[in-house]
């Protein structure tokens, strides 16, 4: 897989947030908002971070990408057929009957997609599987994971952050989407996660919180993270519903689809990003 | 009769099956009791200490499967089939992954740890589980053959065992075809359809209705699902009745799974010996099983009843 330059894999997120806008207006329901503010990750990861290949998605090699937040499947389907995984033509079967896009990902069904996730808090216990696989079999895959940043409210991921820095997997570096919304509002309000980049350091992960949204950075700390001695966390300040206007911070964008205008105005939001 | 524990013969297993480098070992803090501490002894490279927390080791068994590993994760049934059930049903059952549950300390003979670590319920939940093959043997040899054959099965697997030491009534060397039920004795008046060491009883059972001029058979259902639906017509066909016996309830249990299997094909008269829709309670574990009605006087008493309703069809 050859690396896009850092303007080009900006562009690239843009492109992936109009897969994201089309396929949920289609599908009639999924989860934009978050996909839209994990958009320059997916962009940095399949075109710069992951070692992977798209024509042999099975390559023992490769680098591995669990996406525990499963709900925003829509950015992440995006990546994968923009790297090549899949047909970009298939996008628009998301969430229909007979589609490999299920709602959520499900492992064997699609090229690309690690672990089948969607019930939140399980995909870190996932990786550290994956982790300690890699370790075992003394390759230097690296594992990668996605959280949602609501998503830690559930317990299990603490448990795998207490294996994770127990073993020392600095093979894996986990993600937190840091967006502060979740379906009943503001993180804080609902059940408070801060301070967040403390507790995920007790935890003995090297953390380090940087602009989600800022493709260089996320290379760096990627980067910077292959060669630490601990597992990784790199929490990204990101807007749920990054690009479209009338999207952005609005949580009512995390479970639902545009309506036919709502679509227009925000494909031609995002169209004049490019 | 000799006797021995399940789980003993269990760790044996695992401990012969250390050869494989495929396998790995997962455990909640329960290894001495579990036995795959025997495990540990022999490959600890490939045992991983998980600390008390189920949930996660079943995520972290399926990112292991994942990667080629088979993959034997063990606890008390209690909490290996009820605290992760969604995590097995996310993470292992969903993309048929290749991990193996192993439970022990099922039922009421767990005795005076009490109603929290008695599982009356796993295999009610864990069959109804899509992808998922449900194991329950007889006694210790077989509990050995059965790791044998989860191990070289390819998908996800649930197996329970008892804590207590039960007698062996398979030979050593007793194969272990998964799906397949075995007679273990012949009849012609009723089907004694036992699983665990209620097969044991099922056996005694049939002694006693022998010396009383009835004539029963004895199947022993090793594997809950897929379960044997051919091999349990074969025989209600000749004998036109059934009692299914289990350290379990009920509801949902091996009686639920006969029952399905018989009004799905050869509507005949059942009686089910289980645990009532109850939670057990501390005490020794020959006085639970007689006071939670798991006897083979109950098994006896279900037999005659069953019989007498065979002609008021």
């Amino acid at each position: 897989m050859n690396a896009l330059d850092v303007d080009d894999i900006g562009r690239m997120a843009d492109r992936i947030r109009i897969h994201v806008i089309e396929m949920t207006s289609e599908a009639g329901s999924g989860h934009p908002g978050g996909s839209l503010s994990s958009a320059e990750l997916f962009a940095a990861l399949y075109f710069h971070v992951l070692k992977h290949d798209p024509k042999d998605p099975e390559w023992s090699g490769r680098d591995r990408f669990v996406l525990s937040k499963g709900h925003v499947a829509p950015g992440l389907y995006a990546a994968l057929a923009e790297a090549g995984y899949f047909p970009k033509e298939e996008l628009l079967t998301l969430r229909k009957l007979g589609s490999r896009l299920q709602g959520h990902p499900v492992k064997g069904k699609l090229p690309g997609i690690e672990m089948s996730t969607g019930s939140l808090g399980q995909g870190l216990s996932m990786s550290c599987g994956l982790a300690l696989a890699a370790k075992m079999d003394k390759k230097d895959a690296r594992i990668y994971c996605l959280l949602g940043d609501g998503e830690l409210q559930s317990g299990q991921n603490w448990e795998a952050m207490m294996l994770a820095s127990h073993y020392e997997l600095n093979n894996l570096t986990i993600f937190v989407d840091r967006n502060h919304l979740q379906i009943m509002g503001n993180t804080e309000n609902t059940l408070s996660i801060d301070p967040l980049a403390a507790k995920l350091k007790a935890f003995g992960f090297d953390t380090v919180t940087i602009d989600g949204h800022n493709v260089k950075k996320i290379i760096k700390a990627c980067k910077k993270a292959s060669s630490s001695r601990h597992p990784t966390a790199i929490i990204l300040n990101t807007i749920k519903g990054k690009g479209v206007s009338f999207m952005e911070n609005n949580a009512e964008f995390h479970g639902r689809s545009c309506k036919p205008d709502e679509k227009e105005k925000a494909l031609s939001e995002l169209r004049s990003r490019l | 009769m000799k006797k021995a524990a399940q789980r003993m013969y269990f760790g044996k297993a695992l401990a012969a099956l250390a050869s494989r480098s495929d396998i790995v070992v997962l455990d909640a803090d329960l290894g001495g009791s579990t036995r795959t501490s025997d495990f540990e002894k022999v490959a600890k490279e490939r045992f991983i200490q998980i600390g008390i927390a189920e949930q996660n080791m079943i995520g972290v068994a399926a990112g292991l499967a994942a990667s080629g590993k088979t993959v034997f994760a063990s606890t008390f049934a209690v909490f290996a089939s009820g605290r992760c059930w969604e995590q097995i049903r996310q993470a292992v059952a969903y993309p048929k992954l290749n991990v193996k549950i192993v439970a022990t300390h099922c039922g009421i003979s767990v005795g005076g740890d009490g109603a929290s670590h008695q599982a009356l319920e796993d295999i009610a939940i864990m069959r109804a589980l899509p992808n998922m093959t449900v194991i329950s043997p007889a006694d210790a040899n077989e509990a050995y053959a059965a790791t044998m054959a989860i191990a070289d099965h390819k998908g996800p697997c649930y197996m329970r065992m008892g804590r207590a030491d039960f007698p062996l009534i398979t030979p050593e060397d007793t194969k272990f075809e998964i799906g397949k039920a075995t007679v273990l004795k012949e009849g012609n008046d009723v089907t004694l359809i036992g699983t665990g060491q209620m097969v044991t009883l099922c056996l005694e059972a049939a002694e006693t209705l022998s010396e009383k001029g009835i004539s029963a058979e004895v199947i022993n259902i090793s594997t809950i699902k897929p379960i044997d639906t051919d091999g349990i017509i074969r025989s209600v066909l000749r004998t036109g009745c059934a009692v299914t016996a289990e350290e379990h309830s009920i509801i949902g249990g091996l009686g639920s799974a006969v029952s399905e299997c018989l009004s799905d094909n050869i509507p005949i008269p059942l009686e089910r010996v289980g645990t009532k829709d109850t939670f057990g309670e501390s005490g020794d574990p020959n006085e639970l099983m007689k006071k939670y009605g798991l006897t083979t006087e109950n098994i006896i008493k279900a037999s005659e009843r069953v019989i007498s309703r065979k002609g008021n069809r």
